[in-house]
C-alpha cells in the first residue's frame, strides 16, 4: 500500500513516520501541508511534531492546512488515517476524532518508554495485534492527557473505540486513554508514538511495529 | 550623533576608555552611534576573547588532523568539521548561556540551544542532537528551585520542538554556581564532505540576504552586558538583554537552509547570534575579498521604532545571512517563501575594503571590516598561581574520618547514590526528546550519546561532555585534562573511537588574576593533553565573569569529545546487560580521595590533589575499548562517586545485581576517583580472551566477579539489595524539585 505522510511547518517525526512506514512493508509518499493532493495514496498518516508552533492550541493551525480538506474527505470516505500525537491533536481538532489532549497533569514535557494494552485490533491500525496485548513504545508530549465529557467517553466505551490504553497512567487522561478511532474505524489518533519503537537499536524494541504491518494485512 | 561634543556613551556600552580611544583612532573621527554600538559588541569578551586569544591561540598548533583523517574546517569557523569517513563529515561545537540563562532561565537555556543549532546548520550541516552541560547551585538552595526548572524546560522547550534529540549532559551541583549556573549547549552535525560552506562574503556583486524571524528589541547588548561583565547582587535589572526564542522559525530555519544548500544557491552563510547584525556583517566582510553595503532600513523589524544602532546590536533570534549570487536570488526566494520564512536582500558585496551601511540614505557606517571582527583588542591580563593554591593543596582528603565496618560502607554508598551529583537524573532527562529522527543508539543514562549518520552501512558517532570543577579547583591543569580523559574515556567506552574536541571554557572574572592563571593553567593542560592523545580541538567558547561578588564558579572547562564507530549495532552498552557475566576492573586504583563525591558529600570537604592523570593510560584503555567491540557485553566508565557508584548504576540498568570481590583496603577500592578505569562485562567463556586483550594493551585487568542476583554484594563487606539502591538514587530529584 501507499501510506502518505504529510509533513506540515513544525512536522519533526515525519521522516521517522517514513521509515516506519517503510519497515512495515508499505511505501511511504511524502505529502506537502500546502498541496490539495493526496498523491493516490491509499492511507494517510500525520506524524507528531509542533504544527505551527503549536503556540495556539496543538493542532488548531493545521487543521486548516490546505492538504486537510483532502484527508477530511478520504477519511469520511474509509481511507485508512492514523495521527500520531501531534497527528492525533490535529485529528481531534478537525473533528475526524472526538474529544481533545491538554496539558499533561505534571506540567512537563515527558518522553518515557510506555506501556500500553491494545483494545480494539479492528481498526486499519491495529490489527497485527491481539486485544489484550501489551506493548512497549516511546510516549513524548508536552500536552497529551485526553479528555471529553463522560457521555462521549462511556460512547468510546461502549462501542468498543477506545484503541489503547496505558498501564498506569502518565499523564492524566482520562480513563487513561493512549488513543481511539472513529466510528468506523478507519481513523485512528495515538499518543504515544509506534514510529519510535520498530528497530531494536534506536528505540525501547519493535512493539511499534504492529502498527505499521497491520495495513499490509488489511490490503490481503 | 548630533552634537559631536556631546560625550559618547561608550562606557555604558561596556567600552573601556582606552578601547574608545583605539576606535577613534582607526576611523581617524570621532565614530558615529552606530559605529559605537558595533565595536561595542564585537569588542566585547565574549566575541572578541579578548582576555583569553593570547592563551587559546596555543590549541592552534596542535595538528589539525584527526586519528581517522584531516580536519575540513578548523577553529576561526562557526564550528569545526571532522572526515568521518564514507564521504561523511561531522561538526560539533559547544557553548556557553550562563548569564541571560541566570536572568531568564527559560528562555536563557533556550535560546542557548537556538544558538549553538544556528552556528552548525552555518556549516552546511544537517544538526542531529543535542546536549546540555549543566550547573547549578546546591539543590535545596531556593534560587535552585528557580532556575532548574526553567532551564531543563527551556532547553526541553526549544530542542524538542527542533526535533533533534537531547542525547546526554550533565547536571553537577555545587555552591558556587548558586548566583551564576552555567548552561552550556551543544549540538552535532552530519554533512557530505562536498557541502561544506564557510562565513565569507566573497564576488563582487554577490546579494546580501537577511533571512528568518524579523528583528526586534530583544537582546540588544546581551553579550556585552550580560555575557562581559560581572553581576552585581544589586544591580539594575538585565531582563531586557536576554533574547526570547522561537523555535518553531528555527525549525522553519533549518529546514528552508538545508533545501537552500542542497540548490546549491549560497556563496556564503553566517548565522546572527551574539552581537546580531554586527557580527554577521563584519564578519562576512572580513572574511571575504571585497567589501559590503547594507541599506539597514531594508531589514524587516518587529518594532518600528528601533534606531539603527539598536537594529545592528539586537540580538533577535533565528536569524541567518547569505550571500548569493544575483543570478541564484530568485530560486533563493522561492525555497524561503515555500518554508514562510521571509527573506530580503539588504546589501551587496562591493570591491572596496570597507564596510558601508546606510540607513535612509544617510551612511551611519564606514569601517574596515577587520577591524570590528578581528582587530578587537588583545589583554595580557596579568596571572599569577593563587597564594591560597599551596594551602588547598595541602588538605588532602586522604587524612578524613572513613567508614571502617561492612555496615558503614553500606552506608555510605547509599548516601552518596542519592547525592545530587550522583543521583538518577531522569527528572531532567525525561524532559527532553532522545528518540526523535530514530537514529538515537545511546543516550543518558549511558557514557555517551550515540547517533547513528547512515542507515545503510550503520555509521554512526558519539559525543561526550564532562567536567569535575572539584579537581579543576584543586589543579587546574590536570582537573582539564581530566576533564578531557573522562570524555575520551566515555567516547571510547561505547565502542567509539575518540577524535577531536570542543571545549567551553566556564570561568570567573579574568580581572582578578587567580581566575586567570586557573584559565590558562586550563588551556595550557588542554594543548598538552591533544597532543598526548593525537587529537586536535576543533573550536569551542570562553565564559567569563562567572561569579557572584568576589565569589568565582568552580573553574570549570567542559570539554566534549566527539568520537566514530563503524558500525553502531555492534556498540557496547552501558551497564550490566544479563546474568552470569564476568566483571572486569580495567585500569589502576591508587588512593585518590582529593576532590572526590565521597569527601564532598560526606565531609563537605575539598582539597589536596586530584588524582593522577596517565594519558598513555587513557590511550591504552581506549584502544583496549575499542577493539573489545563485539567481546565486551557492557562498559561503565569509574569517575564521579568510584566503582561504588559504577556499580550501582551498571546495576540498575537492568535491574541485574553483582557479586564482586575487592582487593586491598575497601573503603579505597571502592570511592577512589583515580582516573583512567572501566567496569567491563564478558560472557563467561570470554574472559581469558579479555585478559589477553588487556596484556596486548598493557592494560591492568582485575577480575573483580560475576553478574546475576538482586544485589549489590561486596564480599565479606556487605549486600545492597538492587530495590534499596534504586529507591534511594531515584527519589532525590522528585523530593526536592516535585513529581
Amino acid at each position: 500500500m501507499k501510506v502518505g505522510v504529510v509533513t506540515f511547518p513544525g512536522s519533526l517525526d515525519d521522516a521517522d513516520a517514513r521509515r516506519a512506514v517503510r519497515l512495515g512493508g508499505n511505501e511511504a509518499v511524502a505529502l506537502w501541508h500546502g498541496d490539495h493532493d493526496l498523491k493516490g495514496v491509499d492511507a494517510v498518516l500525520l506524524p507528531g511534531g509542533f504544527s505551527y508552533g503549536d503556540y495556539l492550541r496543538c493542532g488548531a493551525i493545521a487543521r486548516f492546512a490546505p492538504v486537510m480538506t483532502e484527508v477530511i474527505d478520504a477519511a469520511r470516505g474509509g481511507m485508512p488515517v492514523l495521527g500520531i500525537c501531534n497527528g492525533f491533536q490535529i485529528l481531534c481538532e478537525s473533528h475526524l476524532l472526538p474529544g481533545a489532549l491538554i496539558r499533561n497533569d505534571h506540567r512537563k514535557f515527558g518522553c518515557l518508554d510506555q506501556t500500553l494494552v491494545i483494545e480494539n485490533n479492528r481498526t486499519a491500525w491495529t490489527s497485527s495485534y491481539e486485544v489484550g496485548q501489551e506493548v512497549t513504545i516511546v510516549l513524548k508530549n508536552g500536552e497529551g492527557s485526553f479528555v471529553a465529557d463522560e457521555k462521549t467517553l462511556d460512547l468510546l466505551e461502549a462501542e468498543g473505540r477506545v484503541v489503547a490504553r496505558y498501564v498506569g497512567n502518565p499523564n492524566g487522561s482520562q480513563r487513561g486513554i493512549a488513543g481511539i478511532s472513529n466510528e468506523a474505524g478507519n481513523v485512528v489518533g495515538l499518543m504515544p508514538h509506534p514510529e519510535h519503537a520498530i528497530e531494536d537499536l534506536c528505540g525501547p524494541g519493535t512493539d511499534g511495529l504492529g502498527f505499521f504491518t497491520s495495513l499490509g494485512s488489511l490490503a490481503v | 550623533m548630533t552634537d559631536p561634543d556631546r560625550e559618547q556613551p561608550w562606557a555604558d556600552l561596556g567600552l573601556k576608555a582606552d578601547e574608545y580611544a583605539q576606535i577613534r583612532e582607526i576611523l581617524g573621527r570621532r565614530p558615529t552611534s552606530s559605529e559605537l554600538a558595533m565595536y561595542s559588541v564585537m569588542w566585547s569578551e565574549h566575541c572578541s576573547y579578548k582576555s583569553t586569544k593570547v592563551h587559546l591561540k596555543q590549541f592552534s598548533e596542535i595538528p589539525q588532523e584527526t586519528p581517522v583523517g584531516k580536519m575540513l574546517a578548523g577553529i576561526g569557523e562557526n564550528a569545526g568539521v571532522l572526515d568521518v569517513g564514507q564521504g561523511y563529515a561531522v561538526t560539533f561545537k559547544v557553548e556557553s548561556h550562563n548569564h541571560p540563562s541566570f536572568v531568564e532561565p527559560y528562555q536563557g537555556a533556550a535560546t542557548g540551544v537556538g544558538g549553538i543549532v544556528r552556528d552548525i546548520l552555518a556549516m552546511g550541516a544537517r544538526p542531529v542532537a543535542v546536549m546540555d552541560p549543566l550547573r547549578f547551585g546546591p539543590l535545596d538552595a531556593p534560587d535552585t528551585a528557580r532556575v532548574l526548572p526553567g532551564i531543563v524546560a527551556g532547553v526541553g522547550g526549544y530542542g524538542n520542538c527542533l526535533g533533534l534529540p537531547n542525547i546526554g549532559g550533565e547536571a553537577v551541583f555545587d555552591a558556587t554556581y548558586l548566583g551564576n549556573p552555567l548552561v552550556n549547549a551543544l549540538c552535532i552535525g552530519v554533512l557530505r564532505h562536498e557541502d561544506l560552506h564557510l562565513a565569507k562574503a566573497s564576488g563582487v556583486g554577490n546579494l546580501v540576504i537577511l533571512y528568518g524571524a524579523r528583528t526586534g528589541g530583544d537582546g540588544i547588548g546581551g553579550v556585552s552586558v550580560l555575557a562581559s561583565e560581572t553581576f552585581d547582587a544589586d544591580g539594575p535589572a538585565k531582563r531586557p538583554s536576554v533574547q526570547v526564542g522561537d523555535p518553531f522559525m528555527e525549525k522553519l530555519l533549518i529546514e528552508c537552509t538545508l533545501e537552500i544548500f542542497a540548490a546549491g544557491l549560497v556563496a556564503g552563510i553566517q548565522d546572527l547570534g551574539g552581537a546580531g547584525l554586527s557580527c554577521a556583517t563584519s564578519e562576512l566582510a572580513s572574511a571575504g575579498d571585497g567589501g559590503m553595503h547594507v541599506e539597514l532600513d531594508r531589514v524587516p523589524l518587529r518594532d518600528s521604532t528601533l534606531a539603527p544602532e539598536e537594529i545592528l546590536m539586537s540580538e533577535s533570534q533565528e536569524r541567518m545571512m547569505a550571500v548569493v549570487e544575483p543570478a541564484d536570488v530568485d530560486a533563493f526566494m522561492a525555497i524561503c517563501a515555500k518554508w514562510d520564512v521571509e527573506a530580503v536582500v539588504v546589501g551587496e558585496v562591493t570591491d572596496g575594503d570597507r564596510l558601508l551601511i546606510d540607513w535612509h540614505g544617510e551612511r551611519v557606517v564606514d569601517v574596515p571590516p577587520r577591524s570590528v571582527a578581528h582587530d578587537g583588542p588583545t589583554y595580557h591580563r596579568p596571572y599569577a598561581r593563587p597564594s591560597w593554591q599551596d594551602a588547598l593543596q595541602a588538605d588532602g582528603a586522604e587524612a578524613l574520618p572513613r567508614p571502617a565496618t561492612g555496615a558503614e560502607l553500606r552506608e555510605t554508598v547509599l548516601k552518596l547514590v542519592a547525592s545530587p551529583n550522583l543521583c538518577d537524573k531522569s527528572w531532567i532527562t525525561d524532559q527532553y526528546d532522545r528518540y526523535v529522527q530514530g537514529n538515537t543508539v545511546l543516550a543518558q543514562p549511558a557514557d555517551s550519546g550515540m547517533i547513528r549518520i547512515d542507515e545503510e552501512t550503520n555509521l554512526g558517532v558519539s559525543v561526550s561532555t564532562d567536567c569535575n570543577g572539584r579537581f579543576a579547583k584543586l589543579d587546574p591543569y590536570s582537573g582539564a585534562q581530566l576533564a578531557l580523559a573522562e570524555s575520551y574515556r566515555n567516547v571510547a567506552t561505547g565502542g567509539a573511537r575518540p577524535l577531536a574536541i570542543s571545549d567551553c571554557l566556564n570561568f570567573g572574572s579574568p580581572e582578578d588574576p587567580d581566575v586567570m592563571w586557573q584559565f590558562a593553567e586550563a588551556c595550557r593542560g588542554l594543548k598538552d593533553a591533544c597532543l598526548e592523545l593525537g587529537i586536535p580541538v576543533t573550536g569551542g567558547n570562553v565564559s567569563l565573569y562567572n561569579q557572584t561578588g568576589e565569589t568565582a564558579i568552580l573553574p570549570t572547562p567542559v570539554v566534549a569529545v566527539l568520537g566514530v564507530i563503524e558500525d553502531v549495532t555492534k556498540r557496547t552498552p552501558t551497564g550490566f546487560q544479563s546474568a552470569g557475566e564476568v566483571v572486569f576492573l580495567l585500569g589502576e586504583t591508587r588512593e585518590e580521595l582529593s576532590g572526590s563525591e565521597w569527601a564532598n558529600v560526606v565531609h563537605g570537604h575539598l582539597g589536596g590533589k586530584p588524582p593522577v592523570v596517565d594519558l598513555g593510560a587513557e590511550k591504552a584503555l581506549a584502544e583496549l575499548l575499542v577493539e573489545g567491540v563485539g567481546l565486551l557485553t557492557s562498559a561503565h566508565d569509574v569517575s564521579d562517586g568510584g566503582l561504588a557508584q559504577t556499580l550501582v548504576e551498571s546495576a540498575l540498568a537492568r535491574d541485574i545485581g553483582v557479586i564482586v570481590t575487592v582487593s586491598g583496603d575497601p573503603f579505597v577500592a571502592l570511592f577512589s576517583e583515580s582516573a583512567g578505569r572501566v567496569v567491563v562485562t564478558v560472557d563467561h567463556s570470554d574472559a581469558e580472551r579479555l585478559q589477553e586483550l588487556a596484556a596486548k594493551h598493557g592494560v591492568p585487568a582485575a577480575a573483580l566477579g560475576v553478574t546475576g542476583s538482586d544485589a549489590i554484594d561486596v564480599d565479606g563487606q556487605f549486600a545492597l539489595p538492587i530495590t534499596e539502591a534504586r529507591a534511594a538514587w531515584a527519589a532525590t530529584l522528585p523530593s526536592i524539585l516535585g513529581g
